[in-house]
């Protein structure tokens, strides 16, 4: 094989691999959009709140501790020096359950029947909620998530690999990070476990039928508030996951929420109400956005396409299609 | 009883369709008028201008504008902060070129630049509706914002990627660059709010306005009784946009004086907060631009106040605060009034119409 080729796989490779760090964070927004109708631009500081607060648990920092510190002149920082991280992800994991059960309870309760860009608008204020409250607790300085997550350079795919190139060429073998494939495997099991949840099980049957038909499912006997509530909860969790891996690629800070933005390209690339489209989406944008940067980007001298290709490939995809590749299909009445 | 339109009878078509139609209103917006522009100028000082009243009347400026397109023609827009680098951006670029132009005409040059910017990025709203069309508007965010950091033309190639605005002069007195009095600057921003308020508002109250609110209420219905869908849409983008770019260059030219593109057009410091004055404020209502934009202004000034100078915590712990507060201030306005502060004036209207009377 021509290296030219071997490199055009490994771009793909890693494109896809980087498609599911976008597709765990589009199926958070997918999910609570199906059930509930809400645009929760909140998905990607939920990530960052899961990771602060797992991070927190981790290391055993005080909530608010600077805060206490300062309003009252103490030193408080630690409470114990770590935690195992199960304990940890399973603490942290109660803590999105009471997120949402809280979000339910002060927030969509109140915002029932409002227009779409109302509950938007909300999000965005839950958004700069959590951002706030998360650095007020667990402090805005960049932390390192560790979870036991093997991450770097996977030697055995380069070894396997540097012997395809033709003889005599300078090829070192692909490079794939051991994260991703892990992140990749995660975000596998994690749909499957959704798949089989909301197909075999009585609550999962209720939430298909909320995303479903809202009316129907209350007239038959569903009570939409646990189910949202369910919902929330579940978007936590993937936030979590989503907030773990991209937390231990690059740390725990703030741009950390910025990841919304790049899975919002995705939802509209697949589709807002497709479980699947998100998970299409993500690859298509992830490979995509890979393969531009290198065989495009090289003809800019400025680079760094990756900020606005995925929104201008998703538009392309839309102007054919405008709900997405596996949206509901729009049916307009007079 | 203060506020009671009985006796004030219309006999003209004329006089039944002006802006304030009661007696009341005409003296509440002379007064205003006349505050604003003979008192104000002569009282103003430096931390006012800089801090609440030209930020005010520039985010007034951008909040018409895209009331005008959300509000009033129902296309959702995140691409405020890209739209308002387009009209910073041409104010710079005429400026280098034209040395010599009136910084009024570059300011107004600059907004049909935007304009045309704007019909380009409305082009998708033909075809993609609602949220799709929200995160489609971020594309010409995102895309913009990248443009005017990366290709240097757009910075004169100067080492910071910064702009920097020059000195220009209105009837002998500067109004932008470091010189300007605070006066000048104000006077400068309220001549062009003042103007294009008005003219906004007889737009709205026009064929045009007429057909872009037909739009939102139902494309399709609208498209069927003849409201021609392509020319109402993008009449609307344009305006928007025009609105927004003037607004970006009095941001650029008279307010900030300098620039760095990524940090001043962000989608956290202007698409958001712009889309929220009109929320706030009321969509759909010229008095709500005005509110929200005056509401979000003097929001962050009075929590910092609040947090850094009664309370004594350190700026940056404030800073969380500050970010708390104003997500909550956010969802709580939103549950007790979507309908945003244009809707609570209405309400007091009506019960100023029979105080102190109970009916």
């Amino acid at each position: 094989m021509s290296v030219d080729l071997l490199n055009f796989i490994e771009t793909v490779l890693n494109g896809l691999m980087s498609g599911v760090m976008y597709s765990l964070v589009a199926l958070g927004f997918v999910l609570i959009f199906k059930a509930s109708g809400v645009f929760n631009f909140a998905q990607g500081v939920f990530a960052l709140f899961a990771a602060l607060t797992l991070v927190g648990y981790q290391t055993g920092q005080v909530p608010f501790a600077h805060l206490i510190n300062e309003l009252f002149g103490t030193n408080y920082h630690n409470w114990y020096a770590s935690m195992p991280n199960f304990l940890a992800i399973i603490l942290t994991m109660i803590t999105m359950i009471a997120l949402a059960w809280i979000i339910e309870r002060l927030v969509l309760k109140h915002l029932v029947n409002q227009d779409p860009i109302i509950l938007f608008m909300a999000t965005i204020g839950l958004a700069f909620v959590l951002e706030g409250v998360g650095d007020l607790m667990w402090g805005s300085d960049v932390k390192v998530l560790d979870v036991g997550i093997p991450s770097g350079g996977s030697t055995w795919l380069e070894e396997a690999t540097i012997g395809l190139a033709a003889e005599g060429s300078d090829y070192y073998g692909m490079y794939i990070d051991v994260l991703n494939v892990w992140a990749t495997v995660i975000a596998v099991i994690l749909v499957i476990t959704l798949a089989l949840f909301s197909q075999y099980t009585k609550t999962g049957r209720a939430l298909r039928a909320v995303a479903d038909d809202h009316q129907a499912a209350l007239s038959v006997g569903i009570s939409l508030r646990t189910i949202w509530i369910l919902v929330w909860a579940i978007s936590g969790f993937i936030a979590m996951v989503a907030g773990i891996m991209w937390g231990t690629e690059s740390g725990v800070q703030f741009s950390l929420s910025l990841i919304a933005l790049k899975a919002l390209p995705v939802l509209i690339l697949g589709g807002f109400t497709s479980i699947p489209g998100a998970i299409i989406g993500g690859l298509l944008i992830g490979v995509g956005e890979k393969l531009a940067e290198i065989y495009i980007g090289g003809y800019f001298e400025t680079g760094a396409l990756e900020n606005w290709f995925a929104y201008v490939m998703a538009l392309v995809f839309l102007l054919f299609r405008p709900q997405g590749l596996f949206g509901d299909k729009i049916i307009e009445r007079v | 009883m203060l506020y009671k339109e009985t006796g004030q009878y219309k006999s003209s078509y004329k006089s039944d369709h002006a802006i304030f139609p009661l007696i009341q209103d005409k003296i509440a917006f002379s007064t205003l008028m006349f505050i604003a522009f003979l008192i104000v100028p002569f009282i103003i000082n430096s931390y006012w201008e800089k801090a609440i009243l030209v930020p005010f009347l520039i985010f007034s400026l951008a909040a018409i504008g895209l009331n005008i397109l959300t509000g009033y023609c129902g296309q959702v827009s995140l691409g405020t902060g890209g739209f308002m680098a387009v009209g910073a951006f041409s104010t710079y670029k005429i400026m280098t070129y034209f040395p010599d132009l009136n910084i009024m005409i570059i300011v107004l040059i600059s907004g049909l630049i935007t304009a045309a910017v704007g019909i380009l990025f409305g082009l998708p709203s033909l075809r993609i509706k609602g949220f799709y069309l929200a995160v489609a508007t971020l594309a010409s965010q995102f895309f913009l914002v990248w443009l005017f950091n990366k290709v240097p033309w757009f910075y004169n190639y100067s080492d910071t990627g910064q702009i920097t605005v020059s000195e220009r002069l209105m009837f002998g007195i500067p109004v932008t660059g470091a010189t300007a009095p605070p006066y000048a600057t104000y006077l400068f921003c309220l001549i062009l709010v003042v103007l294009l308020g008005f003219a906004a508002k007889n737009l709205i109250r026009s064929k045009m306005g007429r057909s872009w609110m037909a739009i939102r209420d139902m494309d399709i219905a609208a498209e069927i009784i003849g409201v021609p869908p392509l020319k109402t849409k993008l009449s609307a983008f344009a305006i928007s946009s025009f609105y927004i770019g003037v607004a970006g260059a009095l941001y650029f030219a008279v307010f900030l004086g300098a620039i760095e593109v990524t940090e001043s057009f962000d989608i956290m410091t202007i698409s958001f907060p712009v889309l929220f004055m009109i929320i706030i404020g009321g969509l759909g209502s010229m008095l709500g631009s005005f509110l929200g934009a005056a509401f979000i202004v003097t929001l962050p000034i009075g929590l910092k106040f609040i947090m850094v100078d009664l309370v004594g915590l350190s700026a940056v712990t404030a800073k969380h605060f500050e970010i708390t507060i104003w997500g909550l201030l956010m969802i709580i306005f939103l549950i007790v009034e979507p309908h945003g502060l244009a809707r609570l004036w209405s309400i007091a209207k009506e019960k100023l119409r029979r105080w102190p009377f109970p009916y």
